[in-house]
C-alpha cells in the first residue's frame, strides 16, 4: 500500500493514523476532516468545556510535536463527498480527487434532530466545538431555564452543566426509563435519581409534541417545549441529546455496505479488504454473531489497532474484541460501566450503597460477571474490572 | 520533606495519597516506591486510586498509563506526564522530598524533562 486515506480527523481517525505508523506502515498518510480543526477531545464538550472550567487548548487531542512524528497529510474543513472502492478514489466536497490504496472511514456521525427545530434560535445539539461554545455563550448570557430532551449521557451531563451554571433545568425523556438499555433498568434508576437530588425535574415516558415560538427579529425563538400530554415547558434554551446517525451518505454507490454505519465483519473490515471503519460509524460483526455499533470513547481509542493490523494485512486476521469502558461525570458524581448488561439476570452490589451515591455493583449471567458498574469509587471499579476481565464476553 | 506513612503500612501494589501543596500519591510497586503528583494531567482523577501494574499506573477515569520513574503518559488521553518526587526512607518511615518538583520546574522547558525520581526500598 502507498496511500492510505483516513476519513474522519476526530479521534478514532487520529487514533488510525497513530496505529498505521506504530504497526510499521511508511507509505503515505492524508487525513480528511469534516471539521475545520485537529483533531480533539469531546467529552469535555458537555462537561467541563461548557461549563468554562476547560480551554479550547485543553480539548486538543496532539500537539505538533506528535503531529510531526506521524507525518500524514492533513486535508482539514473539507469533506469527502464519494468513495469508488473498486478503483481506490476518493472525490472531495470541491471536487478534488485522491487515489488511495487503503481507506480508513472515521466519519463519525451528526445529532439526530427533532422536527420543527430547523431555522429556530435557541435549540441546539453538542457534537462539534462550535456546538458547545455557541450553547455555552446561550447559558451564560442571561437565558435562566433549560429543557433537556433525552435522559441518556450526553443530557444528563448536560443538565448537570447547566445546573451547576445555575440554571433551572428539566429533563424530558420519551422512554419510561433512560439509561434502561446501558445500565438495567434497577441501577438506570438509581443514576437518573441524580437529578432529582439536584433539583432537576425529570419527565419520563412523554414525548415531544413541538416547540413553541416567538417571532424575533426576523427569526424564531424558541420558548418552550410542549410536550404530548399537553404540557408546556417554558425554555429560554433547548439541548437535544437523543443519539446520533452515522455519517454515511458520501458512501452512495460506493460498493461499500452501509446499514445503521459501515457494515463490517468482525475484524472491522468491510466487504473490500483495503476499506475498513473505525468509531461511531463502525457497525461490526460481535463475537455474539450480531452486527453492532459503538458510540463511546473507549471504542473509537480501541478499534483502530485491530482494523489497521486487518487493513495492513489484507484480509481479517484479528477480531475486534470490545472492553466496552463507558464513563460518565454528572452532578459531581463519577460513573464508570464495563461489559455488558444485556440480558443480566442479576446485579449485585458489592460495595457501598446506591443511596449513598458510592458503590460497585457487578452484573451476572448463570453465575457469571458480565459487567461492572461503579459510583464514585474508581479504585474499586478498576480492581473489580480487572477481576471480571477474563470472565467478560462480548 | 513530608512525611508519607510508616513502610509497613505501604505495602507492594499499595498507594497511598499525601497533601502537599498539591496532593502527591507515593507507589510501593513490587518493593520500589515512587512518588508523582496524584492528579492525572489529562482530567481530575486521582492516580492513587489506579491500577498498578509493573512501574506503571493506570488512571482509573480513562486508562492512561503513567511511568512512575520518569512520570510520562504511555498513550491518549494524557498528553503531559506528571510530576515526580524523590521518595526517601528513614526509621522505616516514608517521605517525599517535594524540592525534586522544584528542580523539574525550574528548566524554562518545561517538563518534558522530568527528573526521574530516586527510589529507596
Amino acid at each position: 500500500m502507498r496511500t492510505v486515506t483516513v476519513v474522519g480527523a476526530s479521534l478514532a481517525g487520529l487514533q488510525s493514523v497513530t496505529q498505521l505508523r506504530a504497526q510499521g506502515y511508511d507509505g503515505r498518510i492524508v487525513v480528511l476532516g469534516a471539521e475545520a480543526h485537529r483533531p480533539y477531545d469531546r467529552p469535555p464538550l458537555s462537561k467541563g468545556f461548557l461549563e468554562g472550567s476547560a480551554s479550547t487548548a485543553d480539548l486538543a487531542l496532539s500537539d505538533p510535536a506528535d503531529e510531526a512524528g506521524l507525518d500524514a497529510q492533513w486535508l482539514l474543513g473539507i469533506q469527502a463527498a464519494r468513495l469508488d472502492a473498486a478503483t481506490g478514489t476518493i472525490t472531495l466536497s470541491d471536487g478534488t480527487e485522491i487515489a488511495t490504496d487503503g481507506v480508513v472511514i472515521a466519519t463519525g456521525g451528526s445529532p439526530r434532530t427533532l422536527p420543527g427545530s430547523e431555522e429556530l434560535d435557541g435549540v441546539y445539539t453538542l457534537r462539534t466545538i462550535e456546538d458547545a461554545v455557541n450553547l455555552r455563550a446561550e447559558l451564560t448570557g442571561g437565558a435562566s431555564s433549560v429543557v433537556v430532551v433525552g435522559a441518556g449521557w450526553i443530557g444528563a451531563e448536560v443538565a448537570s452543566t447547566c445546573r451547576s451554571l445555575g440554571l433551572r433545568v428539566t429533563v424530558v425523556e420519551a422512554a419510561d426509563a433512560p439509561l434502561a438499555g446501558a445500565l438495567g433498568k434497577e441501577m438506570a434508576a438509581v443514576c437518573t435519581a441524580l437529578h432529582d437530588d439536584h433539583g432537576v425535574t425529570l419527565r419520563c415516558g412523554v414525548g415531544v409534541e413541538r416547540f413553541s415560538r416567538r417571532r424575533h427579529g426576523d427569526r424564531d425563538r424558541v420558548t418552550g417545549v410542549v410536550l404530548a400530554d399537553g404540557t408546556t415547558l417554558p425554555a429560554d434554551v433547548v439541548v437535544v441529546g437523543v443519539g446520533m446517525r452515522p455519517t454515511t451518505g458520501w458512501l452512495a454507490g460506493s460498493g461499500i455496505d452501509v446499514d445503521d454505519g459501515v457494515v463490517c465483519d468482525s475484524g472491522c473490515v468491510t466487504r473490500v479488504p483495503s476499506v475498513v471503519a473505525v468509531g461511531d460509524v463502525a457497525r461490526y460483526r460481535s463475537a455474539a454473531g450480531h452486527l453492532v455499533r459503538h458510540e463511546h470513547w473507549t471504542n473509537a481509542s480501541e478499534q483502530p489497532a485491530t482494523a489497521i493490523r486487518n487493513l495492513l494485512a489484507g484480509s481479517t486476521i484479528e477480531d475486534y474484541r470490545p472492553s466496552g469502558y463507558v464513563w460518565s461525570e454528572q452532578y459531581g458524581v463519577r460513573l464508570q460501566f464495563t461489559g455488558h448488561t444485556g440480558h443480566a439476570e442479576e446485579v449485585e452490589v458489592i460495595d457501598g450503597s446506591p443511596d449513598d451515591r458510592k458503590f460497585v455493583a457487578v452484573y451476572r449471567r448463570g453465575g457469571n460477571p458480565v459487567g461492572v458498574l461503579a459510583m464514585n469509587n474508581a479504585k474499586l471499579f478498576a480492581r473489580t474490572r480487572r477481576q471480571l476481565t477474563s470472565a467478560l464476553v462480548s | 520533606m513530608i512525611p508519607a506513612c510508616a513502610l509497613e503500612d505501604l505495602p507492594p501494589g499499595e498507594s497511598v495519597r499525601i497533601q502537599a501543596d498539591v496532593p502527591i500519591a507515593v507507589f510501593n510497586a513490587d518493593g520500589e516506591l515512587y512518588a508523582i503528583d496524584d492528579t492525572c494531567s489529562h482530567q481530575d482523577a486521582s492516580l492513587a486510586d489506579g491500577w498498578l501494574e509493573g512501574c506503571f499506573v493506570e488512571c482509573p477515569l480513562h486508562a492512561a498509563l503513567f511511568d512512575l520513574r520518569t512520570g510520562m503518559p504511555s498513550c491518549l488521553p494524557a498528553k503531559k506526564p506528571v510530576r515526580t518526587h524523590t521518595v526517601l526512607v528513614y526509621d522505616d518511615h516514608i517521605y517525599v522530598d517535594t524540592r525534586a518538583r522544584e528542580l523539574v520546574d525550574a528548566p524554562a522547558g518545561g517538563h518534558d524533562d522530568a527528573v526521574p525520581s530516586e527510589s529507596v526500598a
